[in-house]
């Protein structure tokens, strides 16, 4: 965690948090399904200021073919941020960081999607950040989860993501980039809703382990609230006249 | 491929059976860990270094102190960078050249469980604010690959910070210059411990050995600071924990690495 020391009220005596959230309330978020022609699958999400366009291929054959399993389909997944994304320009190669988000999504999305039924096929998952704001790995993973039920890829369940933190000592949902910077602890959850299964957990800070079940706790219910955005996405792209 | 995937279900129907037993087929109950062997000074160039051995896993560790040039940001905090290599001599299919995510995630999950822990007080790793400061890099080598990496290149890396002399600069005209023979203690504020626990089927091990962790359904990575608190957490695998898994996870997190804590201790004072 950042834990710089900044002049900004993280946390004012009415428990209204810098960007005028209150703690258990997340950022604005606004998803749509199939934005793009030609993946099979697709997603815009603007999540706080993150805006990120996830796009999904396959089931298709594997390139290179030594990755191609004959049990099962594979899943690949590439978190990618355009140069433009942040206020310094990032150097347009992958990074590590991206590389270690790329497969913790991965990992998040693999237990929800049925790839058995795909052998040696590869399904993709494409994300590219266009802008970046806290919370990027979670807004991508929400984004990847739609666009992969929107190509119709057979799931178990939806993957739902939603960071909590910790602020001026107080567990919050949904940190911020500011948060992000100057707050003590940053938890990215993701959650399959139906089944309840964790799936993606990691942790920058210091929490005791009261705060830290705290945090678990406010991370699903984030995801929770997340999980509704999804479906209602979903719903406005396959049934007409539904989400009024 | 057929037989080697044959063989793969055999292994995880053994180990899974062996874990759901109680007893696992190294005979260790499932909250046990392996033996933990730490040796400090093991490569008396570097500034501080050690070697672990965790069960059959062993990894070498160096730290190298240099001036470094600080981030525009942080002008009043030394710089901390921490790796890991799986060279082509731990393991029949680790391959030279760039890391794979694997060893990607090894490397960023070790820093972040010592970063984030603040084991080091940055801000008194500057020589000139703004114009430089103390770089401690922290290179792991896994020499054998036996399972849990993520633990071995753990402890390996503070049993080396912990060690470590620096060496001291002082500022002459615009450039830093070595103060011939002064050495001091690093500026340690807490000793991390990481944690790794394997899920397979509805039990939870610690410290997987290398047949488990190719069982693994899903991993856990707990990192806890001195006061038993939780500093950083790394989730992996293809499925998920249930909000109680992780609950207890943490609570056994926090009791073995308060064992763990005084072996990684003493390499302060071997030095």
């Amino acid at each position: 965690m950042g834990g710089r020391e900044t002049d900004m009220v993280l946390l004012d005596a009415n428990g209204i948090r810098c960007d005028g959230r209150r703690v258990d309330e997340p950022r604005r978020i606004m998803i749509r399904a199939g934005v793009l022609h030609n993946a099979n699958g697709s997603a815009y999400i603007e999540f706080g200021d993150n805006k990120i366009v996830a796009g999904v291929f396959g089931p298709r054959d594997v390139h290179p073919k030594h990755q191609s399993n004959a049990e099962t389909g594979i899943l690949r997944v590439r978190y990618h941020m355009q140069p433009y994304s942040v206020t310094e320009r990032k150097r347009p190669a992958p990074s590590r960081r991206e590389i270690e988000i790329s497969k913790v999504i991965k990992e998040a999305l693999l237990p929800a999607v049925m790839l058995e039924r795909f052998p040696r096929t590869a399904v993709d998952v494409f994300v590219e950040i266009l802008q970046a704001d806290g919370g990027s790995r979670c807004a991508a993973l929400d984004a990847a989860a739609v666009a992969l039920a929107d190509a119709g890829i057979p799931m178990r369940d939806m993957v739902s993501a939603c960071a909590a933190g910790k602020v001026a000592d107080t567990i919050v949902l949904d940190i911020n980039n500011e948060e992000d910077q100057a707050g003590q602890a940053d938890m990215p959850v993701a959650i399959m809703p139906n089944s309840g299964q964790v799936t993606l957990l990691q942790l920058d800070g210091v929490l005791t382990r009261d705060e830290y079940r705290k945090c678990i706790e406010t991370g699903i219910a984030g995801c929770r609230l997340v999980y509704d955005i999804q479906k209602r996405a979903l719903a406005e792209r396959h049934f007409k006249g539904a989400g009024q | 491929m057929g037989t080697v995937s044959i063989l793969d279900g055999l292994k995880r129907k053994l180990v899974a059976d062996s874990v759901a037993s109680g007893r696992r087929a190294d005979g260790r109950a499932l909250d046990e860990m392996r033996e933990l062997v730490v040796e400090t000074g093991v490569v008396p160039k570097a500034e501080g270094s050690a070697r672990v051995r965790l069960g059959r896993t062993e990894v070498v560790t160096g730290v190298k102190v240099n001036p470094d040039r600080p981030f525009p940001d942080t002008g009043d905090r030394g710089t901390f960078i921490c790796t890991a290599e799986i060279p082509p001599l731990a393991h029949p299919d680790a391959e030279a050249g760039p890391p794979s995510e694997a060893v990607i995630e090894l490397a960023r999950v070790v820093d972040r469980g010592i970063r984030e822990s603040h084991m080091l007080d940055m801000s008194q790793l500057v020589i000139k604010r703004d114009v430089s400061v103390v770089g401690v890099f922290t290179d792991n080598a896994v020499m054998d690959d036996g399972g849990n990496l993520f633990d071995a290149c753990s402890y390996a890396s503070v049993a080396a910070i912990l060690s470590c002399k620096l060496p001291v600069w002082e500022m002459a005209e615009d450039a830093p210059r070595l103060v011939e023979g002064q050495r001091r203690d690093p500026p340690i504020t807490t000793v991390p411990v990481s944690v790794t626990m394997g899920r397979i089927g509805n039990h939870i091990v610690v410290d997987p050995s290398l047949e488990e962790w190719m069982c693994l359904d899903a991993r856990l990575t707990i990192t806890t600071n001195s006061e038993g608190n939780i500093c950083a957490l790394q989730k992996g695998g293809r499925e998920g924990f249930t909000p109680e898994q992780l609950n207890s996870c943490a609570e056994t997190a926090i009791s073995v690495g308060a064992r763990v804590r005084p072996k990684l201790e003493a390499a302060r004072r071997a030095g």
